[in-house]
């Protein structure tokens, strides 16, 4: 039976945009909509794609589903509970804690001056658990095991810069994993990695669902990856999700014509 | 001159190319005996992940390489220019951007951002020929329509155009002094699909139009199998495999090539488990003269025993493996 993990109702967030004079004058619209009531369902364990060109609202959708960005309207629910009336500070923090998001770049996302060790283990001072040094030092071992950062011990000194870019990915992804979230947001995780190493940080994503029963909203531009390893896909064009369904379903059989227009776009190993 | 091309049809040879880097950690070979042609109205791939050495053989036919970078054999023909043995003076005022130009990488960031497009444009032209502006402001406006941008919109400024748009100026910039060889090295990577579809099918008309020869370097096999005719794999400085495209990806033989195009997700059939190229086991070639080996896994006894050689699977298909 499938639980519902995450549930989005009437989501909507928008920017203000500048605009010239002329257009002041005009009384042309200023404003974007970046996610244009998006309502959506995300199971418990499942990896649900979000696709779309750059510019569509994917990853507003993404940060404001964890109220990185401040939704205009709408409601967030989180296991249950309402999460978009939450304002209290610890209230805040033990809804975050069980959500985390990874970033498209490796290289910015995590800080080059601290040390392997530190980073995955800010997010446990942050949250204030493991007051033992040891205890923490045994978590960020295990989260750097859980991400194959193997072993583990010769890495906790080493610096960003002595990682590859593969290497950084899966720190980042050991930072999150450190708190034991059950539902991570990653925005165009692999975009960034050379294909052999993509592939592997795909598998491992796939393995660590599995083993802690992860559920992600993976928000990708590359429709065959989004194939490869999302359970469902919405395709978002301009903040609104303009078809949703299972991944294999929307790839092989799409009906929304902005959809076959990306599928179509996908260039393709000739292989026979 | 001396040096003539192979066949009439020959554009480009570059035979048994080295070039090595410099650091104050020694030396360090990027590009190991490296050879290839590009004929006239060719595409030819470069393909390989980062660090395999294909911007740096772009680098070298552009004459561009890096202080600490130095060619330690091989030659560059083009033509009848020998380019190793050229002068930068001559190089530039021959072939430079008249008849070699480039695509550079991130060319979204290759616009300077407080000059209009026809000024950036018209500032490449003038730069290479003496032509009036008047001239110059009239071709300018005959590349922007052949890249499909509407010749009122060079008086824009690059923040008004769109990722692809930018891209697109690139690619007339580079057009300028109508070249025969246009080398693009990753001109697509960080664009979205929709837009590097039209990238990919404006070099394509580009290519069939003018006549335009092109090396394009990336890591996306996919993009290759789109718009290339003739690709080469690279891996850790050397060439791998080298076919015609429809056979490299029919029936790969070395098994980098095969790890690389099995880990490209398929998206036409079904759900296949991506290939993934083991990490290395360890940093020694052990002895191998084969760069692969360490995370090789058909490797064989000759793989340790002898040197490795080019051979010839079909016609017009190289590998550099002990299997067959």
């Amino acid at each position: 039976m499938t639980t519902r993990l995450v549930r989005i109702q009437n989501l909507k967030k928008i920017y203000k945009k500048s605009s010239t004079l002329f257009q002041k004058l005009q009384g042309q619209s200023k404003f974007v909509n970046a996610v244009d009531d998006v309502t959506l369902d995300i199971n418990k364990g499942e990896i649900l794609g979000i696709v779309g060109e750059s510019g569509s609202g994917k990853t507003t959708l993404g940060r404001t589903i964890l109220r990185l960005e401040e939704p205009d309207s709408g409601l967030i629910f989180f296991d249950g509970s309402n999460f978009t009336d939450v304002s209290e500070h610890s209230e805040m923090k033990t809804f975050r804690r069980r959500m985390q998001m990874i970033f498209q770049d490796p290289f910015e996302s995590i800080n080059s001056r601290m040390k392997v060790s530190n980073i995955v283990a800010e997010p446990l001072e942050v949250h204030n658990i493991a007051s033992h040094k040891r205890e923490k030092r045994d978590m960020v071992m295990r989260a750097l095991e859980d991400v194959k950062i193997s072993p583990a011990e010769d890495f906790m000194d080493r610096y960003p810069h002595e990682l590859s870019g593969g290497q950084r990915q899966r720190v980042a992804l050991a930072r999150t994993l450190v708190l034991k979230p059950d539902f991570i947001v990653a925005d165009e995780p692999v975009s960034m990695l050379d294909v052999s190493v993509r592939t592997e940080l795909l598998h491992l994503m796939l393995g660590l669902r599995k083993k802690y029963d992860l559920t992600y909203l993976f928000i990708t531009h590359d429709l065959a990856v989004a194939k490869y390893i999302c359970d469902r896909i919405g395709v978002m064009l301009l903040g609104k999700i303009v078809e949703l369904g299972p991944a294999l379903e929307v790839i092989h059989h799409p009906r929304h014509s902005y959809t076959k227009e990306l599928r179509a776009a996908v260039p393709v190993i000739k292989r026979k | 001159m001396s040096h003539i091309p192979d066949t009439p049809n020959t554009l480009l040879k570059i035979d048994s190319l080295s070039i090595s880097y410099f650091t104050q950690r020694g030396s360090i070979s990027a590009v190991d005996k490296v050879t290839f042609e590009v004929n006239n109205g060719e595409a030819f791939g470069l393909a390989g992940e980062s660090g395999s050495g294909k911007s740096t053989i772009a680098q070298s036919i552009l004459k561009l390489l890096p202080t600490n970078a130095e060619v330690l054999n091989g030659k560059i023909l083009f033509e009848d220019f020998d380019i190793l043995h050229m002068k930068e003076e001559e190089f530039r005022t021959k072939l430079r951007w008249k008849r070699i130009s480039t695509v550079p990488q991130a060319a979204m960031n290759a616009l300077t951002p407080v000059h209009k497009i026809n000024k950036q444009i018209i500032e490449a032209i003038t730069a290479h020929e003496h032509v009036s502006s008047e001239e110059a402001l009239k071709r300018t406006e005959k590349l922007l329509e052949t890249v499909n941008i509407p010749k009122e919109r060079g008086k824009d400024y690059p923040h008004q155009f769109s990722g692809g748009m930018k891209q697109r100026a690139v690619m007339a910039m580079a057009l300028a002094c109508n070249p025969s060889l246009l080398i693009a090295d990753e001109p697509t990577t960080g664009l979205d699909v929709i837009t590097q579809v039209e990238v990919l099918s404006l070099l394509n008309s580009l290519k069939s139009k003018l006549g335009l020869s092109l090396i394009f370097i990336t890591h996306d096999l996919s993009i290759l199998s789109e718009l290339c005719d003739r690709i080469a794999i690279m891996y850790a400085g050397r060439i791998v495999e080298k076919a015609d495209s429809r056979s490299i990806f029919a029936n790969p033989i070395h098994p980098y090539t095969k790890a690389l195009i099995g880990s490209y997700p398929d998206i036409e059939n079904g759900k296949d488990k991506l290939a993934t190229i083991s990490e290395i086991k360890s940093k020694t070639y052990a002895g191998s003269d084969c760069s692969f080996y360490s995370k090789c896994e058909k490797s064989v006894k000759q793989c340790l025993e002898e040197k490795l050689e080019y051979h010839e699977v079909e016609k017009d298909h190289q590998v550099l493996c002990h299997l067959k």
